[in-house]
C-alpha cells in the first residue's frame, strides 16, 4: 500500500464522513492540511476573518442541515480563539469537529512558539478531545471523532494535530466501523417505561409535552406532531425546542421558561403531568426550582442520562433517542379526553397573549412579525445574536420547522448570530437566511462582512438599534433603579455608534437605515430582492422591554407581565 | 390565574455521606485529568483517588472515594459513565466490598521513654517501624479505614509531623 501524509489521510478521512465544507482561519502549523484541501476539489474552503467566525460558521451549518460542522485554525491564538464557539455548541450538543494545528511534538510541552495545550483547555467544554501524536492513530480517530461527535447526545470533538504528524507519511487504511468501549448510546427506549407513559396519560387531566432542541436534533419533529395530535396534548417548546413542533397548531402553547408566553408557563404550574422530550430543565425554563410544575408528575424522555434527574426529580424517565421512543409511543397512544383543559388553556391565550404597543413608532416586535409576514411562504431561517433582540426573535416569529431557528440558548454566545448565519446560509444556499441582531452583538463579528460580501453569501443582517446593551439594561431598569452601567452604546446626542450604513458599503454590502414603522416592509422587501448580504440598521425604540419576564431566581409563577 | 396550589417538594434533602466507586477506565494520557477535570469542573468533592494498571494493560482501575448526597452522588456516576475513556463504573457503596489503605505516620519520637511507647503501640497494632531516625519514627499500616484511623489517634499525642497515604483501593467480594 502507498503511504500518503498525515495531511492527505485528514482529508480522506472528511471526505469519508461526508464533509464539503470547512471554516477556518490559516496558519503556520496548519499549512500543510491546507495546503491538501487547496489542491484538491472535494471540499470547500471558507476563509473567514476571525476563528471565531469559523467555528461559528460550523455551528451555524450543522443546525440548519444536521450533518457535523468542521473548523480549522492554527495552534496558538488560532485555536484559542475558537473555545467560544466550541463551548457554544457544547452548551446546545451541536455536532461539530474542530481541527487545530499544534506545534512539533517534540516541542510540545517547551512553551514552543504559538503552543497552547488544546486538550487541556476544551476538555471541559468538548464532548471529547484528541491529540494525535502518532500517525498510526490517525485514521481511527478520525473515525471515531466524528463518531463521537454525530451521534448520542452531540456534541463538539476537537483534534489536535502537530503539524510533524500532518507531514508524516504512513499507510492509510480508513477504519469502516467504530468500536469504543466506553461509548455506546442508547437508542432503544424500554418497552415498560414507554407504557408507564401511556398510563400515567391515561390518568392525566392537564398534561402538558415541554419540548426541547434534543426533538431536533434526533429528527423526531414528525413524530412529535403526530404524538401531540394524536393524544390531543398541548405543546410548549423550550427556546432550543422552537421548530420543533409548528408554532401555528391549534396545540401549540409558543414558548415557555424566562421570556415564554404568560399561557406557556401557567399551563406547566398548572399541569398534572409534564412529558419533557429531549430538555434539560434549564434553569431559564424552570425559574426557582422548588416551584416548577408544583403539580405534576414528570416524565423525562432524553438521550444523556445525566440530564435525568440533574435539576429536577423525574418520576418516569426513558432513556433513548426521541425519534425511537416516539414512535413506540405513537404505536400504543389513545385519542385523550382534554377538552376542560383545553378551555382554561384557551382563556389564558385570550387574556394573557404575547403583545406590545402596536402604535405608530418603530419598535423591534413589529420589525420580527412583519419578516414573519413577507416570509411565511417560502420559509426563512431565523439565526440571532443574544439579547431582547434574540428574545424578541424568539416571540415574534412563527416557527413552524425544524432547523429554522438558530440561536446560542445555553451559552447565551455575543457575535454568534451572524457568522453562525453565514454557515447557514452556506448550507442551505437557496434559503433565505436572517441574522437578527443587536447592535452590541453585531459589532462582536462584525468583520465576517468580508466573508459574506467576497463570498456573496447573501445573509440579511437585521440590527435592532437600541443604543443599548438591551437586555442588560433592561435588568438594571427593573431591579437597578435604572442605573445604566456601562451598557450605552450610542453617542451621548443618541447618534448610533458605528454608522451600519457606511460599515456595510466600506465592505461592499448593501447598507440601509430605517428609522419609520412605515418603511419596514419595502426595506424587508429590497432586502430580500437583494442578492447579495444586505445590513438593515432599524433604529427602534430604544428603551423597549421584552415581555412576559420571570426575574432570574424567582418561580415562573411570578411573572412580570409588562404591557399585557 | 385559576390554578391551585399544592407544592410538590421538587429539592429533597439529602444528607452529605462517603461514597466508594470503582471505575474502569482507558490506559490512555490524559484519562485522570478527564476525571479529576469532571469533579473540579462541577464542584464535586474527592475525598480520595487511587489508580493503577489492571490485570488488562490497556485499563485501568481508579478507586474514587466520594464525600457527596445520594444526588449529587448520582451525577457523579453518570458524568463519570459519560465520559468517552470510561468503560465501566461501579458502585461499592451499597454491596460488601473488601478496601484497604497503605500509610505512613511520621511521629516525633525524642525521649527515650516516648520511643518505647511508640514502638509499643505499633507492636500491639501490628502495624510496623519502616524508618527509625534520631527524632522521629516512620510508621507504617495498611487496613481498613477504621484501623487506620485508629492508630492515628493513639499516635496522635505523640505528635504526628507527617502523614502520607494512598487512599482508598476496594474490590467487591463474590458471593
Ligand atoms: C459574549 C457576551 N458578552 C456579554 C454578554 C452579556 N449580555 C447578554 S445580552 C447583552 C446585551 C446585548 O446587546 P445587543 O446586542 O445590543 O442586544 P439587545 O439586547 O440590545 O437587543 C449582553 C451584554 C453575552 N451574552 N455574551
Ligand atoms: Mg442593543
Amino acid at each position: 500500500m502507498a503511504k500518503i501524509t498525515g495531511a492527505e489521510m485528514m482529508i480522506k478521512g472528511l471526505i469519508a464522513e461526508g464533509v464539503t465544507h470547512v471554516f477556518g482561519y490559516p496558519g503556520g502549523t496548519i499549512i500543510p492540511l491546507l495546503d491538501h484541501i487547496y489542491k484538491g476539489k472535494d471540499i470547500k474552503f471558507h476563509l473567514t476573518r476571525h476563528e471565531q467566525g469559523a467555528v461559528h460558521a460550523a455551528d451555524g451549518y450543522a443546525r440548519v442541515t444536521g450533518d457535523v460542522g468542521v473548523c480549522m485554525a492554527t495552534s496558538g491564538p488560532g485555536a484559542t480563539n475558537l473555545v467560544t464557539g466550541i463551548a457554544t455548541a457544547n452548551m446546545d450538543s451541536i455536532p461539530m469537529v474542530a481541527i487545530t494545528g499544534q506545534v512539533k511534538c517534540t516541542l510540545i510541552g517547551n512553551d514552543a512558539f504559538q503552543e497552547a495545550d488544546m486538550v487541556g483547555i476544551t476538555r471541559s467544554i468538548t464532548k471529547h478531545n484528541y491529540l494525535v501524536k502518532d500517525i498510526k492513530e490517525l485514521p481511527k480517530t478520525i473515525k471515531e471523532a466524528f463518531h463521537i461527535a454525530r451521534t448520542g447526545r452531540p456534541g463538539p470533538v476537537l483534534i489536535d494535530f502537530p503539524v510533524d504528524v500532518q507531514v508524516q507519511m504512513a499507510e492509510f487504511k480508513y477504519p469502516k466501523t467504530v468500536d469504543i468501549k466506553g461509548y455506546k448510546p442508547t437508542y432503544k427506549g424500554h418497552l415498560g417505561q414507554i407504557k408507564r407513559i401511556s398510563k400515567a396519560i391515561a390518568k392525566s387531566k392537564k398534561p402538558l409535552l415541554y419540548v426541547g432542541g434534543g426533538v431536533i436534533l434526533s429528527e423526531a419533529s414528525k413524530e412529535l406532531t403526530k404524538f401531540a395530535r394524536k393524544t390531543d396534548i398541548p405543546v410548549t417548546t423550550t427556546m432550543m425546542g422552537l421548530g420543533a413542533f409548528p408554532e401555528d397548531d391549534r396545540l401549540s402553547l409558543g414558548m415557555l421558561g424566562m421570556h415564554g408566553t404568560a399561557y406557556a408557563n401557567h399551563s406547566v404550574q398548572a399541569a398534572d403531568l409534564i412529558i419533557a422530550v429531549g430538555a434539560r430543565f434549564d434553569d431559564r425554563v424552570t425559574g426557582r426550582i422548588d416551584d416548577f410544575a408544583p403539580n405534576a408528575s414528570i416524565v423525562h424522555i432524553d438521550i444523556d442520562p445525566s440530564s435525568v434527574s440533574k435539576n429536577v426529580e423525574v418520576d418516569i424517565p426513558v432513556i433513548g433517542d426521541a425519534k425511537e421512543i416516539l414512535k413506540e409511543l405513537n404505536k400504543i397512544a389513545k385519542k385523550g379526553k382534554f377538552d376542560e383543559w383545553h378551555k382554561t388553556i384557551a382563556v389564558w391565550k385570550k387574556e394573557l397573549p404575547l403583545k406590545y404597543k402596536d402604535d405608530a413608532r418603530l419598535r423591534p416586535q413589529y420589525v420580527v412579525e412583519q419578516i414573519y409576514e413577507l416570509t411565511k411562504k417560502e420559509g426563512a431561517i431565523i439565526v440571532t445574536e443574544v439579547g431582547q433582540n434574540q428574545m424578541w426573535a424568539a416571540q415574534h416569529f412563527t416557527y413552524t420547522k425544524p432547523r429554522t431557528w438558530v440561536s446560542s440558548g445555553g451559552l447565551g454566545t455575543m457575535g454568534y448570530g451572524f457568522p453562525a448565519a453565514i454557515g447557514a446560509q452556506v448550507g442551505k444556499p437557496d434559503a433565505i437566511v436572517f441574522d437578527i441582531a443587536g447592535d452590541g452583538s453585531i459589532q462582536m463579528n462584525i468583520q465576517e462582512l468580508a466573508t459574506a460580501v467576497l463570498e456573496q453569501i447573501p445573509v440579511k443582517i437585521v440590527i435592532l438599534n437600541n443604543g443599548y446593551l438591551g437586555m442588560v439594561r433592561q435588568w438594571q431598569e427593573l431591579f437597578y433603579d435604572r442605573r445604566y452601567a456601562f451598557t450605552t452604546l450610542a453617542k451621548k446626542d443618541c447618534t448610533a455608534c458605528p454608522d451600519f450604513v457606511k460599515l456595510a458599503e466600506s465592505y461592499g454590502a448593501k447598507g440601509m437605515r430605517i428609522t419609520e414603522k412605515s418603511e419596514v416592509k419595502k426595506a424587508l422587501k429590497t432586502a430580500i430582492k437583494t442578492k447579495g448580504p444586505v445590513v438593515m440598521d432599524f433604529i427602534v425604540e430604544r428603551e423597549e422591554n421584552v415581555f412576559p419576564m420571570v426575574p432570574a431566581g424567582k418561580s415562573i409563577s411570578e411573572m412580570l407581565h409588562g404591557l399585557a | 390565574m385559576n390554578y391551585e396550589h399544592k407544592t410538590m417538594n421538587r429539592n429533597k434533602e439529602f444528607n452529605m455521606e462517603k461514597f466508594v466507586i470503582s471505575v474502569l477506565v482507558e490506559n490512555k494520557f490524559g484519562v485522570l485529568a478527564r476525571v479529576a477535570g469532571l469533579f473540579s469542573a462541577r464542584g464535586y468533592n474527592i475525598n480520595s483517588l487511587a489508580v493503577g494498571e489492571t490485570e488488562a494493560p490497556e485499563v485501568s482501575r481508579m478507586t474514587i472515594v466520594v464525600d457527596a448526597d445520594e444526588r449529587i452522588f448520582e451525577q457523579v456516576k453518570k458524568q463519570l459513565n459519560k465520559l468517552i475513556d470510561t468503560i465501566r463504573v461501579q458502585d461499592l457503596t451499597g454491596g460488601e466490598y473488601v478496601d484497604r489503605e497503605l500509610i505512613f505516620i511520621k511521629v516525633k519520637a525524642e525521649k527515650i521513654g516516648i520511643r518505647e511507647k511508640i514502638v509499643k503501640i505499633v507492636d500491639s497494632t501490628g502495624a510496623e517501624i519502616v524508618d527509625i531516625g534520631k527524632k522521629s519514627f516512620t510508621v507504617e499500616e495498611s487496613g481498613d479505614e477504621h484501623r487506620i484511623k485508629a492508630l492515628i489517634e493513639l499516635l496522635r499525642p505523640y505528635g504526628i509531623l507527617e502523614i502520607v497515604r494512598t487512599g482508598k483501593i476496594a474490590i467487591q467480594c463474590d458471593n
